[in-house]
């Protein structure tokens, strides 16, 4: 997958910057950050286009859930894939997410190469 | 017919009879040479044109085990070289980690924002749920608790305190050496003086304070061999990084009163 555009919605900059660093591995990635679901939703309104969203759950002012359930309503924005990275583990976080329409649920600590692989197979679909 | 007429008709076939029987008999000596020499000749071993196919055939057999066996060479070979991406993948990983975690130690010299990227590294690059970072007060020789998270699986943990040289976390502290529990063999409930990791914060052999990790994240089974690497980066980096932003904060408390100082003494009448 080459110009992909990635949204990494995260409100520690330490994971942000290990995501990025992850997704540099894609050719020509685009790389747009977001602090939390509102600072998110304004960047998905915003000029660039965006492939994928990467988001975390736990956030302050806007958490992970209530924007994949708000991108999910959108007309325009409902078939961006989502991947959730989050601390959470528990099988009813797993499903919760899941059930609100995020493509993938990975748990914190994150394996790069697990990540790349669940990226290249939502993306090449 | 006469006699005579007869005989000579008789005679005459005659002849004809031992003729063709004299040809008969040519025929079956030269057939019998013929059979003889076709018996030698195959007596005698295969043509050159079997003898030519039959090495062909050989050197093919020879040919394609040689081509199984490096068949099977070049199958082992791709099987070292997946091993080996997976071994350089995750290697790859864990020096992403350490850059990452490196990188932002130094990014600031806050030190509420130095204390806040230690616990995102605790939290999100180690999977710690259960953690305090502890520091210690030279004047009196305690270590306290600055920072914590998970107290609710760990009571108490916000409030830690231990002087140096007492207990797990004060002969940490003491002896600069780092404490791991090896639960498979010590067994036993993790308590607030029994952690399952004490880092030492050390700049050179001069300990600041404690990472002590109490519990991990649910999905997390056990420490790996990267978050012992990332220990031993918090226990140099991490110290640095609070030790100079401590400094830091003190330097600009110090020159701001030394400016208000200055500024009453100027605008003093």
């Amino acid at each position: 997958m080459e110009n992909a555009n990635f949204l990494v919605v995260e409100d520690s900059p330490t994971m942000r910057q290990l995501i990025s660093f992850s997704l540099k591995r894609f050719k020509n990635a685009k790389i747009i950050e977001a602090v939390d679901g509102v600072d998110a939703l304004k960047k998905l309104s915003g000029p660039d286009r965006i492939d994928l969203i990467l988001t975390d759950i736990n956030m302050p002012v806007m958490d992970g859930l209530k924007l994949v359930s708000l991108v999910r309503q959108n007309a325009q924005l409902k078939n961006i894939p989502i991947i959730i990275i989050t601390t959470e583990g528990a099988e009813e976080d797993r499903e919760r997410g899941l059930a609100l329409g995020a493509n993938a649920y990975i748990s914190k600590p994150i394996q790069s190469s697990h990540l790349i692989k669940t990226i290249s197979e939502l993306l090449s679909v | 017919m006469s006699d005579e007429t007869k005989a000579e008709k008789f005679l005459e076939i005659f002849n004809k009879g031992k003729e063709f029987t004299e040809e008969l008999l040519r025929e079956n000596q030269r057939l019998r040479y013929r059979l003889l020499a076709l018996e030698n000749e195959h007596s005698s071993g295969p043509s050159e044109e079997v003898t030519r196919l039959r090495e062909q055939i050989a050197h093919l057999t020879d040919e394609n085990r040689r081509i199984q066996q490096r068949f099977r060479e070049v199958e082992e070979e791709n099987k070292d070289f997946a091993n080996r991406y997976i071994e350089i993948e995750e290697q790859n990983n864990n020096l992403a980690n350490l850059y990452v975690a490196s990188y932002q130690l130094h990014s600031t010299l806050d030190f509420r924002e130095v204390i806040q990227i230690v616990q995102e590294i605790i939290i999100n690059l180690v999977g710690a749920e259960s953690f305090a970072i502890l520091l210690l007060d030279e004047k009196t020789n305690e270590l306290k608790a600055i920072a914590y998270e998970g107290e609710d699986t760990m009571p108490g943990v916000e409030s830690i305190s231990t002087r140096l040289g007492e207990g797990v976390l004060g002969t940490v502290a003491k002896t600069g050496e780092s404490y791991y529990i090896n639960q498979d063999v010590e067994g036993g409930a993790i308590t607030l003086e029994k952690p399952l990791a004490a880092v030492p914060l050390k700049i050179k052999e001069h300990v600041i304070g404690l990472i002590v990790i109490y519990r991990l994240l649910q999905q997390k089974d056990a420490f790996s061999a990267v978050d012992y690497e990332l220990f031993s980066l918090l226990a140099a980096h991490a110290a640095t990084a609070i030790f100079s932003s401590k400094l830091y904060s003190q330097s600009e408390r110090k020159l701001n009163t030394i400016q208000s100082f200055l500024d009453l003494l100027t605008t003093t009448p």
